[in-house]
């Protein structure tokens, strides 16, 4: 071995404890860049994958009727590859072991098989036969949430009447990767399933023999989406056309891409958290060497040892000491990466989610890290680098302290002597002071946005669950009603109060955008289902005009007293000049409200409605629901409160498995700056330390000297990380796709207090481990010697 | 555990007439064995001395002769392989670290060759880290005009010559009125002129604060300031001389 080799393994060794603690950092930056990196490539390639071999539509349309005949217009229309129209309808069922009636989407196919469009990947069981006219498909996630086989028997009220269905198959399909009634905001799976069916016995109990109310379709490559759309909504409105929609828009679709973009954006920001972390560590541990080195070097060079190989040594070193944490990075976002991929299997149904690394993951983890330990080496390097030999062979300069800042504040005669120890040597080198505060305060801020998300999703689910959503029952026919159908509701066991609502399909349109919306119309003096404003002010219904969520407005370009005009897909199809009365920033949705008289009168129609809210006595539920499960008028029935137990069944799971993570995470950062800042300062103030031991000090009074310090460190962390974690997560809020969710920018003291004690328990922990040194310091040794 | 103690007045002549009862220190038989790896290094091969309170010995040796090793003992810094240190009525061979800790805290000050002062702090700051914690000190600008440093008590180390930071070190030593004030070539890396100005400060603290004092030095003209000089060498004491006569630190010549 070469003798500066073997100088390199002796300061690698020298210096064992810095240099784990740097590869620590290393290894959960590559961790997660390995991780999130990998999981989102294996998402996007197995959804790529699905999408095209299952023949994923590329546009959407739902209307009320049309004959078949139609579906050959829509295949002349140019751009457009295959058509598949089919049958599509709400129904209600009856599942053995549920008390509450749950809510299926039918979905007719065209012929036996899987279809072709949308097409079926069976996981159990049977595909479908041409005879089959009891017999379904069920959708694997509620199979599984409801312990259904293929031999089972549900009972399904399907247009009013009453059928027991037989499961042959378990199916997955690529229109329903995340598997979520419309207008929920987390998938009940227990509640809401998909169950296909031929297309003969939908249609024949449907009265929709030889015609369709919904219809897919891809495109041609190169095909204008925005046009086909534009032909498709022109071929469907005599026909009671919804307006058609393209994948952006399809509940499923978007809500996969609003994760894929977040853990883009995670899978970034992350990664470059711990490695700009590790440059600053090591930055200084080698800054540290080379100053204790000054003598070796110049002797090096007075020996003939160039430039190149003095800053090759010290460069070679960065990249050795953090050549184990890529390694071990690599293999720990493997296993996290595997794990995370199984915890979005539970949410996102692929036929097969395959996790893997590529290589240009792997080869990408060594460039960044090896990039930043680079850069933390560069200026260590520099200055070993333009050490003059005789210059470098003269001891380091005695720490030159003078009166500074801190003296000129007169703030001096407030501290102790031991505080003014640790004040005035971060003030002799604030730049470093920043930087390691900033370090400190990284991992504040990572613990704060984790515990931010748990903030916005209490704040999420106080305001739709206490605020907004306050019926117990939600009760949705299966077509407009006139007003008695909702009074009659109250003749149902338990029910204490009715509030009927009308929802109709809508295109808003203001200069040359539109969206296509649900236009709700509540009663204004309702107190069951209310518009929440992110204030959590409520906002009353004015008596005319249309109110439309932030969201929606700004999406369409509008503010409170403009003017749109409004298109109902459905019933009539008016064409209506509306007043913006008010836009509420809402926290969930995409929805636009009116006073259900003033949408009654822009119908056209008398005192319809399309579904009601039920306050419902708590000792009467049971018989109400088996009451609704065979009520043939109604379609739909929705319970708010079970969504949110089965939301903290699932998804708070995971949240608290991602939380533990981060956590984690934070720990093992602010241990590597504290540790590492503590360390150096023990080598660089160990003469001073064991001369004050000497002098009779207790190794506890040391110790504080010592961690003054780094607990002052950690003190300026903490506002620092408050402020970065606060300004990051409002970040987020801005990432996420606001049309699913807007977050809002709630903080609980609690994220406040864990953010920093986390950090801070950490801290203290890896000073204590260092201040553990000084008992062994030699008091003698200091005597000795000069600096 | 503090005994009362001669301010001033106890003078050289004093000092000089010592019985065995005025001993601070007995030391008995004290050897010291430094182990590296294979080699054994006997720095002290038996070592007997008594220190007598409020006298100024001098210990001369030259370099390598133990005689660091031997007051590193005396000032509770190290242990000796074998043998018995007593202080007043403290065994201080069997002494575990917090009391030797304790025992440095209450009783010794100490002056070493290289100053050894805390950087970041000022020449008063310096001595008040010590005054805050001892007993009954005397305070620190009392104790930095005693050495002669009132105008320069807000300096920092690094502001001052050598010379100037030894008397910082001193006062810093003396200012919890020790029982026993260990210097360590004090004068080692300084020039004579300065040499002789630190010299004189401790010679003044001995003389009017009466604080038993021992100097090491390899140099023998130094010898003459002392009232007793014990040669050390090869780890062993080969002689004591009682001076009749102690010089002033003015008069020494090397
Ligand atoms: N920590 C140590 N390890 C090994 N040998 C030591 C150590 N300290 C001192 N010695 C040896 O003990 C002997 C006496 O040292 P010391 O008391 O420092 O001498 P002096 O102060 O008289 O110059 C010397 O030979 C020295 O090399
Ligand atoms: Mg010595």
């Amino acid at each position: 071995m070469k003798p500066l080799s073997k100088k390199m393994v002796r300061d690698l060794w020298h210096l064992r404890g810095q240099v784990l603690a740097t590869m620590l950092v290393v290894a959960c930056g590559v961790a997660s860049f390995v991780a999130m990196k990998s999981t989102y490539e294996s998402l996007v390639e197995s959804r790529d994958n699905y999408y095209s071999h299952y023949r994923f539509a590329d546009v959407f349309a739902g209307l009320k009727r049309a004959p078949r005949s139609a579906a050959a217009e829509i295949r002349a229309i140019p751009g457009v590859a295959e058509v598949e129209a089919r049958v599509v309808a709400k129904v209600t069922l009856d599942l053995p072991d549920l008390p509450e009636p749950a809510q299926g989407r039918l979905v007719s196919l065209p012929e036996a098989g899987a279809g072709h469009l949308n097409s079926l990947f069976l996981l159990r069981g049977r595909l479908l036969e041409p005879g089959d006219r009891d017999e379904v498909v069920i959708s694997g996630a509620f199979a599984d949430a409801n312990r259904l086989q293929p031999g089972d028997q549900v009972s399904a009220v399907l247009n009013g009447r009453l059928r027991r269905l037989r499961v042959v198959g378990i199916a997955l399909s690529p229109e329903y990767i995340y598997e979520i009634r419309p207008g929920d905001i987390f998938p009940d799976n227990r509640r809401f399933g998909i169950l296909w069916m031929n297309e003969r016995a939908v249609a024949s109990v449907f009265q929709m023999e030889n015609a369709f109310n919904d219809v897919v379709l891809t495109l041609a490559p190169g095909a204008g989406e925005a046009d086909v759309i534009e032909k498709l909504d022109r071929i469907l409105e005599p026909y009671g056309g919804f307006g058609a929609y393209g994948r952006s828009d399809q509940l499923s679709h978007r809500f996969v891409a609003n994760e894929l973009s977040e853990l883009q954006v995670f899978g970034t920001v992350i990664p470059v958290i711990f490695l700009g972390v590790t440059a600053f560590l090591l930055h200084l541990v080698l800054t540290r060497l080379v100053n204790v080195e000054r003598e070796q070097i110049g002797l090096l060079k007075s020996f003939g040892y160039s430039n190149a190989d003095i800053g090759l040594h010290f460069l070679q070193l960065a990249v050795l000491a953090i050549f184990g944490g890529i390694v071990i990075g690599i293999g720990l976002g493997w296993w996290t990466g595997r794990g995370m991929a199984r915890l979005y299997g539970e949410f996102f149904h692929f036929p097969i989610l395959d996790f893997s690394i590529s290589l240009p993951v792997i080869l990408w983890s060594f460039v960044i890290s090896i990039g930043s330990a680079a850069i933390g080496a560069t200026a260590a390097v520099r200055s070993a680098v333009s050490l003059p030999p005789a210059e470098a062979m003269r001891p380091e300069p005695p720490a030159n302290f003078h009166a500074g800042f801190i003296e000129s504040t007169g703030f001096q005669q407030m501290l102790s002597t031991e505080s003014r120890i640790a004040a005035r040597n971060l003030a002799r080198r604030p730049v470093k002071a920043l930087l390691s505060a900033f370090g400190i305060s990284l991992s504040i801020a990572l613990l704060f946005i984790g515990f931010y998300f748990f903030d916005a999703i209490d704040r999420i689910i106080m305001v739709q669950f206490d605020l907004v959503q306050r019926e117990d029952v939600e009760v949705g026919f299966n077509e407009p009603r006139p007003g008695r159908a909702a009074l009659e509701l109250v003749e149902l066991p338990g029910v204490r109060r009715v509030e009927p609502y009308r929802v109709v399909s809508a295109r808003l349109r203001f200069a040359s955008r539109s969206r296509r919306v649900g236009l709700i119309g509540l009663s204004a003096e309702g107190e069951l289902r209310r518009i929440v404003n992110d204030d959590l002010r409520i906002v009353n219904l004015p008596p005319e005009g249309i109110v439309l969520g932030s969201t929606l407005a700004e999406s369409l370009g509008v503010a409170k007293g403009d003017i749109v005009t409004v298109e109902v897909t459905e019933g009539s199809r008016p064409v209506r000049e509306v007043a913006i009365a008010d836009v509420p920033r809402e926290l969930l949705g995409l929805s636009a409200y009116m006073d259900i008289r003033a949408l009654n009168r822009l119908m056209m129609e008398g005192g319809t409605v399309s579904g009601a809210f039920l306050s419902v006595d708590e000792n009467a539920r049971a018989e109400l629901y088996s009451k609704l499960k065979r009520t043939p008028a109604v379609s739909g029935v929705g319970l708010p409160k079970a969504a949110l137990d089965s939301f903290n069944e699932t998804m708070a799971k995971t949240m608290g498995t991602m939380t533990w993570f981060l956590i984690g995470f934070a720990c093992v950062i602010a241990f590597g700056v504290v540790y590492n800042g503590a360390r150096i300062a023990l080598a660089e103030r160990g003469r001073e330390l064991s001369s004050l031991r000497v002098l009779g000090f207790t190794n506890r009074e040391i110790a504080k000297m010592l961690l003054g310090e780094q607990a002052a460190l950690t003190l300026l962390a903490i506002p620092m990380g408050w402020v970065l974690g606060f300004a990051t997560s409002w970040l987020v809020t801005r990432v996420v796709d606001a049309e699913i969710v807007r977050l809002p920018v709630v903080v609980s003291g609690e994220t406040f207090i864990f953010s920093a004690g986390i950090v801070v328990i950490a801290a203290a922990v890896s000073g204590i481990i260092v201040a553990r040194r000084i008992r062994h310091m030699d008091l003698i040794a200091v005597l000795k010697t000069r600096e | 555990m503090k005994e009362p103690r001669q301010r001033s007045g106890a003078n050289a002549s004093d000092a000089a007439a010592n019985t065995a009862s005025d001993a601070v220190f007995q030391i008995r038989g004290v050897t010291k064995v430094y182990r590296m790896g294979e080699v054994e290094v006997h720095a002290l091969k038996g070592v007997d001395l008594e220190l007598y309170r409020g006298e100024l010995v001098v210990l001369l040796g030259a370099s390598g002769s133990g005689k660091s090793t031997l007051l590193n003992i005396i000032g509770g810094l190290d242990t000796p392989t074998e043998g018995t240190v007593v202080y007043q009525d403290h065994i201080l061979t069997s002494a575990d670290e917090s009391e030797l800790t304790r025992f440095r805290r209450e009783h010794v000050g100490f002056v070493f060759q290289f100053y050894n002062l805390i950087p970041s702090l000022t020449a008063l700051e310096n001595v008040e880290l010590i005054t805050e914690i001892a007993e009954s000190p005397i305070s620190a600008k009392e104790a930095l005009e005693m050495v002669g440093l009132s105008e320069r008590i807000n300096h920092f180390p690094a502001q001052l010559s050598g010379g100037e930071q030894q008397r910082v070190a001193i006062a810093r030593a003396v200012a919890k009125q020790p029982d026993v004030l260990l210097c360590d070539e004090p004068t080692g890396a300084l020039d004579v002129t300065t040499g002789k100005l630190v010299l004189k400060v401790i010679e003044k603290v001995n003389r009017e604060l009466g604080t038993t004092t021992a100097i090491i030095t390899h140099n023998a003209a130094i010898a003459a300031m002392a009232d007793r000089v014990i040669h050390i060498g090869s780890g062993r004491i080969t002689e004591i001389i009682r001076n009749s006569e102690k010089k002033s630190p003015d008069s020494l010549v090397w």
